[in-house]
């Protein structure tokens, strides 16, 4: 059953859509196993820590678009992010070579009154505002808890704005307390997109997207070479670029976290394929990615010749690096595809990976392609991982286990971890471009991080001399799963 | 001047939960929805302190709790957080999901009060107010809920006690800074400080003392100036309200002179010998580096803008006109939602900001709005902002240097600095012409 609707005001959040959980112990092989027959359950903390929502992962996309503004219908609080994505488009900005400017982001300041009252008005006033400062080619409007309970009709103010203003005024329905999964929020972006930017195709063009965050290009090389041109999107497009991406010749995703709705829902409107193959990580992995691109892009032998290439020029460092990494432990923290990614990489450079605590768990992505499974792929390449872990950012759990595990190294993929290893002694590495280990040439650039890392200790040692610890002895005595359960069943998808 | 906010600068009455975590061993726990605490923090904080950040307890309220009600998952994570979290003192606060729905949060925090259990709860739904306002508020339901009832002795007045209200945490970067700068001033002057939060205070065990105080300090234009009523309506407690920061030679000896007057335990003899050393010294500086300022020929700021909140912008803009010699551009911005009832007072400040000159304030919490004014008036001299990070573009487009003191500060980070008193005095000269010259190739 295609899982695009376009006809819906909001798109359904991944616990609905694709049966998602957000809590889960055992190991990696259970999970997949229990993934493929449908019987995944899902947990539920009855103690928890702060999270992210939905709002914030669907603004870090919209609001990168260059000539787009934004409007968060919402109390001043739900802006407290407005300069932090500011900071990375200016930094994407940068790197891109692209003139400095500045996010424009508008905050209605719903107050206690609106609540009562309604502040569709307001709503109203900001866009126009809006419109006069910023004279952007889109405007689109994120929703948030307040303006969700309140039950705001948004979608009529917007249809009304983007007749008199003559561009497309977009809501995207993302409130926070609609889904544990914050990833939703990516869905939300792009179903907002697909919805009333994208407009149907006039040709078939050599353009690929590639739907990323703000990464380095690594995609241009190989697909230039393939006779193609990379098409980074949402951050950083411009609308009329998003216009037309219905016209690609292909759809990448970097991460399936990231893509999966967009993806699906080009292939499944418009019939732009969408590349359905593990994530380009580690050897195996990467084969198979290429071949899938090569498939869909109808240059098979050239694929070969890379693939060919490509491992010549990276095997024989690659031999060095295992040597050196040979017996080290590493834990995971990380969203959902890119910590699969991660740790069939790890795999790969023969690092022994003693457990994960992954943010949630998809059973299948938009695509409904088997061969897209990343975890079932790294089980099946790599072997299964023990301490596996499906846990919403909970740092209780994470210096629990941490303690415990005590690994010689810590990967995290997100802010607000990192802090927990390094506080108990132990090397840890944030990596904040997501490109930066993609690939055959990635292996190589993460196993260098990662022996800097781990060479450069008198700084955590030092830390955990002097660091206080928040949590009880108590606590670092239970088991980690203490407060997880429930075993809420989750609908068949 | 409108509702709407381009470019935030404040957070909003959830915001407070930094208020909790600059108090020692204190730890909030959010009733709200998944994101609310992550944003705050994102805006208002570099780091995460003790247990704030991806530590801090929360019910993530889902559909379920907005549907159905929350009190039974909080009554879970409160139970959790005792159990996991190794605190003096818990503080619920809620967000909008659970104001909106109207959880009995009181209801559910008195359970564990009943049980003994130090923690106190507030309603914070972010559509409420703004955290300058709540800042208030959690002082109000940390003395009404704990305070009072653990307070070893409230009725014994301590000759020199003084509570400190002065600065809203995080909200002010400098919080830090400014506050173990006051307190080395007050303690200068004989005094006892319970300066309440961050390092230099002595956490809750300093909060059971605030029903002693011999009188309290409010430095600020307005906020705190609620907790002060609050304890003289409750403990008979005077105080005394000095309104904007200290900075600098003359209103730091303004400001210990009128403390010193107002208590009457004090040694004024003493304190005037501790003003006159502290005096000495700070002026040898400006005497030291006066020539610079005089003779620097290539360019120095001449005029500069505050788009601050109206303690700094005030505190700021008398001791750079009065002791820099920097004049105030023909209006001054304050971001801070000023409630009404202060704005004459801050208005009165600026008219007399110098014996003989006076500037104009204007009142917004718009920065898209105060951007645009600013472009349209730039001035021809070279000027200095004491702004924002959202500043960065508008400072290159007007050859303007800037120097961020209001949140998001971003490119700097801080960790003791402040700019109250004589040391912050010194530390903002340092400051402004460190970029001032770093402009030179």
């Amino acid at each position: 059953m295609p899982k695009v609707n376009l006809n819906l005001t909001e798109v359904p959040i991944r616990e609905k859509r694709l049966g998602s959980i957000t809590g889960f112990a055992g190991t990696a092989g259970d999970l997949v196993n229990c993934s493929n027959s449908g019987c995944l359950k899902d947990g539920t903390r009855s103690f928890s820590q702060c999270m992210g929502c939905s709002s914030g992962n669907a603004f870090c996309q919209l609001s990168m678009i260059r000539d787009a503004a934004m409007v968060n219908h919402a109390p001043v609080g739900c802006a407290g992010d407005f300069f932090g994505f500011n900071f990375v488009y200016r930094v994407g900005q940068m790197e891109r070579d692209l003139p400095p400017a500045i996010g424009r982001y508008f905050n209605t300041n719903i107050e206690e009154m609106d609540t009562v009252f309604g502040a569709l008005s307001k709503l109203e006033k900001t866009i126009r505002l809006a419109y006069d400062r910023v004279k952007p080619n889109a405007i689109f409007v994120t929703t948030s808890c307040a303006s969700g309970i309140i039950g705001e009709d948004v979608e009529s103010v917007t249809d009304r704005m983007t007749n008199e203003l003559g561009i497309p005024v977009v809501n995207c329905v993302c409130e926070g307390f609609r889904s544990k999964i914050w990833t939703s929020g990516f869905d939300a972006a792009y179903h907002s997109i697909v919805r009333k930017i994208v407009k149907p195709p006039q040709k078939r063009t050599n353009k690929v997207n590639i739907i990323n965050f703000w990464g380095s290009d690594v995609f241009s090389k190989l697909l230039n070479r393939l006779g193609y041109e990379a098409n980074y999107v949402v951050p950083f497009s411009t609308v009329s670029q998003l216009e037309t991406i219905s016209e690609a010749a292909a759809t990448i995703q970097i991460c399936p976290t990231l893509g999966t709705y967009m993806g699906a829902a080009l292939e499944q409107v418009y019939g732009v394929p969408e590349i359905k193959a593990p994530m380009a990580y580690g050897l195996a992995g990467t084969d198979a990615w290429m071949r899938e691109l090569g498939r869909v892009l109808d240059c098979e032998d050239e694929i070969e010749e890379i693939i060919l290439e490509e491992r010549a020029a990276v095997l024989p460092k690659l031999e060095e690096y295992r040597a050196k990494l040979k017996g080290t432990t590493c834990y995971l923290t990380a969203g959902s595809a890119h910590g699969h990614a991660l740790i069939a990489l790890l795999s790969e450079l023969g690092i022994e990976v003693q457990g994960a605590a992954i943010f949630h768990h998809d059973p299948i992505y938009d695509n409904e392609s088997t061969a897209a499974d990343m975890l079932d792929h790294t089980v099946k390449t790599y072997g299964d991982i023990k301490g596996y872990n499906v846990c919403n950012k909970q740092a209780y759990e994470l210096v629990n286990i941490l303690n415990r595990v005590r690994p010689d190294l810590m990967i995290a993929r997100h802010g607000g971890m990192t802090l927990w290893g390094a506080k108990l002694g132990i090397p840890t590495l944030l990596i904040g471009d997501e490109h930066f280990s993609w690939g055959y040439q990635g292996l190589l650039n993460y196993a260098e991080r990662i022996l800097e890392t781990l060479d450069n200790r008198e700084f955590v040692t030092n830390l955990a001399k002097h660091s206080s610890m928040p949590y009880t002895k108590w606590w670092l005595e239970q088991d980690p799963y203490t407060f997880l359960g429930g075993n809420t069943h989750v609908e068949a998808y | 001047m409108s509702k709407l906010i381009e470019q935030p600068r404040y957070s909003c009455a959830l915001g407070v939960q930094q208020t909790v975590i600059a108090i020692q061993r204190a730890v909030p726990i959010v009733h709200a929805g998944p994101g609310c605490s992550t944003k705050i923090h994102g805006l208002l904080g570099q780091g995460e302190g003790y247990a704030g950040g991806s530590t801090i307890p929360c019910t993530n309220s889902s559909e379920s709790e907005v549907v159905f009600g929350g009190e039974k998952k909080l009554r879970g994570v409160i139970d959790g957080a005792f159990k996991v979290i190794d605190a003096d003192l818990f503080v619920v606060l809620t967000g909008c999901t659970s104001d909106i729905v109207g959880d009995d949060v009181g209801q559910v925090t008195r359970e564990f009060q009943n049980l003994g259990k130090p923690i106190v709860f507030a309603e914070t739904g972010g559509f409420k107010s703004n955290n300058y306002v709540s800042h208030d508020l959690i002082i109000k339901a940390i003395v009404e809920q704990y305070v009072d009832r653990y307070a070893p002795a409230k009725g014994e007045v301590i000759p020199g006690l003084v509570n400190v209200f002065a600065s809203i945490p995080y909200q002010d970067p400098y919080w830090i800074g400014n506050l173990q700068e006051i307190k080395r001033l007050l303690t200068g002057i004989g005094l006892t400080p319970n300066i309440l939060f961050g390092p230099e205070s002595g956490g809750v065990e300093e909060w059971l003392t605030v029903p002693q105080a011999e009188f309290n300090i409010v430095v600020s234009a307005w906020p705190g100036l609620k907790s002060a009523k609050l304890l003289k309506r409750k403990y008979g407690t005077p105080f005394y309200h000095f309104p904007y920061l200290p900075v600098g030679g003359v209103e730091t000896g303004r400001f210990l002179r009128e403390v010193a007057a107002f208590g009457a335990s004090l040694d004024r003899e003493k304190a005037e010998k501790f003003i006159a050393d502290e005096e000495r010294k700070f002026y040898t500086h400006i005497e030291r580096t006066a020539d610079f300022m005089l003779e620097f020929r290539y360019g120095i700021p001449r005029v500069f803008y505050t788009i601050l909140d109206a303690t700094y912008a005030v505190g700021f803009s008398k001791y750079l006109l009065n002791e820099l010699g920097i004049i105030p551009a023909d209006v001054q911005y304050i971001v801070d939602d000023t409630p009404e009832q202060y704005r004459e007072g801050i208005r009165e400040q600026f008219r007399r900001i110098s014996g003989r000159r006076s500037a104009s304030v204007e009142f917004s919490v718009d920065g898209g709005e105060i951007q645009e004014n600013i472009r349209k008036t730039s001035p021809k001299q070279r000027a200095l902002i004491l702004g924002s990070g959202w500043e960065r573009d508008l400072a290159v487009d007007i050859g303007a240097d800037l120097l961020p003191v209001s949140v998001p500060i971003t490119y700097r980070l801080v960790l003791n600095c402040g700019y109250a008193g004589y040391n912050g005095g010194l530390r903002l000269i340092e400051d402004i012409y460190d970029r001032v010259l770093g402009t030179y190739r």
